[in-house]
């Protein structure tokens, strides 16, 4: 009975001239339409379902111009790692923040790798923070924190994949900062002694 | 001995009503699945490891190419139809209520307003024509200025749909300094949370991110 039988009743009667056709079997295997209901079914659930965009977070520091500079708050040089993003996915990094004028720190280069990237530096900045804290160099309130600084040749899947490696290693405390020169310059200075890569 | 005899029943099964029941789902489905509306410009989002799944209502989306280009769109007809009435009083673009509603219906948009009433009185291949062609939305450094015509979209949509929440669906590609005016932009509305439309990857293991997502859940 996996047929659809129309064989039985309905059929309007023929007039006396005419011939009897065979009479053929009007059952029809409904199988394989009910394999293609089905199919197409599950490509329905799983397209709707799939097709869910995700999204991340961000939460850009609180600015204004009126701020005044002492409200600010003020990153210790041991907890910070700065990033700065290059060219051709090309991360620069080095510890602190960079802001003792006659001291320039030594730039580090690095990318987005499995192994030996830039999430080791993450781990190991992270690692140190803790092990001062554990010292009683730093209070327990202090975080390792990373300062991400594009450069205007970097993109945007570069800042997106930065910030995941934040999400990845678990690090609390980041934020997006612009460039400065002094650093653009250190990146060409760099490069140059790099052979010009 | 004679032994009762078990009728020989038919294997044979009724497919009808399951038949019935799997188009009838399968009507379902197709009604109920929405098709995404048809975006202007082809966008490759980079990857992430967050889960966070886009809302489905209340969305402000910036849509940027990977030429760096600005599209603008939010979702639901009768806001963007009040976006539209919002820009046009406020720029004086002299809009037609065919233009409007046009608008009200159509997707993202990305020309600059000086050609919005061009693009909205145009059919819809010309309109693919011109999403081509077009510059995107002008954005500017400078923030509360007509130039910045960004600053302008975004101030007419929240004022007509305060809860929105904006999405930036970048293309992986567009150059830094394209999507950080728009960060600036939305900064100086004093929007400092948002949302970044990233497509799913999964965790490294051996992160701290794998370790607290496989953690045994502490409690009960």
């Amino acid at each position: 009975m996996a047929e659809l039988d129309t064989s039985s009743g309905g059929g309007h009667k023929k007039g006396p001239g005419v011939k009897k056709a065979k009479k053929l079997s009007t059952r029809i295997d409904l199988t394989p339409m009910v394999d293609l209901g089905f199919l197409l079914i599950t490509f329905f659930m799983f397209t709707t379902t799939l097709a869910k965009p995700k999204t991340m977070e961000i939460n850009m520091p609180y600015k204004d111009p009126l701020m005044k500079d002492e409200d600010k708050n003020k990153i210790k040089n041991s907890v910070a790692l700065t990033i700065l993003l290059s060219k051709n996915h090309r991360i620069y990094y080095y510890e602190g923040i960079g802001d003792d004028p006659n001291k320039q720190p030594e730039y580090k280069v690095t990318g987005f790798k499995q192994k030996d990237g830039i999430r080791d530096e993450i781990i190991a900045k992270k690692k140190m923070v803790d092990d001062l804290k554990r010292q009683g160099a730093l209070t327990a309130k202090d975080e390792a924190t990373v300062l991400i600084k594009p450069d205007t040749t970097s993109t945007y899947g570069d800042l997106v994949n930065i910030l995941d490696e934040m999400t990845i290693n678990g690090v609390k405390v980041y934020a997006i900062i612009d460039i400065s020169t002094i650093e653009q310059d250190n990146i060409k200075a760099t490069e140059a002694a790099n052979g010009g890569r | 001995m004679p032994h009762a005899k078990i009728p020989r029943k038919s294997t044979n099964i009724d497919m009808t009503a399951m038949c019935d029941v799997a188009f009838l789902l399968l009507t379902f489905f197709m009604l109920a699945t929405k098709f995404k509306p048809e975006e202007p410009v082809v966008v490759k989002t980079p990857s992430s490891i967050s889960s966070i799944p886009l809302p489905d209502k209340d969305i402000m989306l910036l849509t940027v190419d990977s030429k760096g280009r600005i599209f603008f769109a939010i979702d639901n007809k009768l806001k963007r139809k009040a976006l539209i009435e919002d820009i046009d009083a406020a720029r004086q673009l002299k809009l037609s209520e065919a233009e409007k509603n046009s608008f009200a219906l159509g997707a993202s948009v990305g020309v600059p307003l000086a050609q919005i009433k061009q693009y909205l009185s145009a059919t819809p291949e010309q309109q693919k024509a011109m999403d081509l062609a077009t510059p995107g939305i002008p954005v500017d450094t400078v923030i509360h200025v007509p130039s910045n015509e960004l600053d302008s979209w975004i101030e007419s949509a929240r004022n007509t749909n305060p809860q929105l929440r904006i999405c930036i669906k970048a293309d992986g590609d567009a150059s830094y300094p394209n999507v950080s005016k728009i960060i600036k932009t939305l900064e100086a509305g004093k929007i400092f949370k948002f949302n970044l439309i990233t497509n799913l990857k999964s965790v490294p293991p051996g992160t701290a991110a794998f370790i607290e997502a496989n953690a045994p859940k502490e409690g009960k």
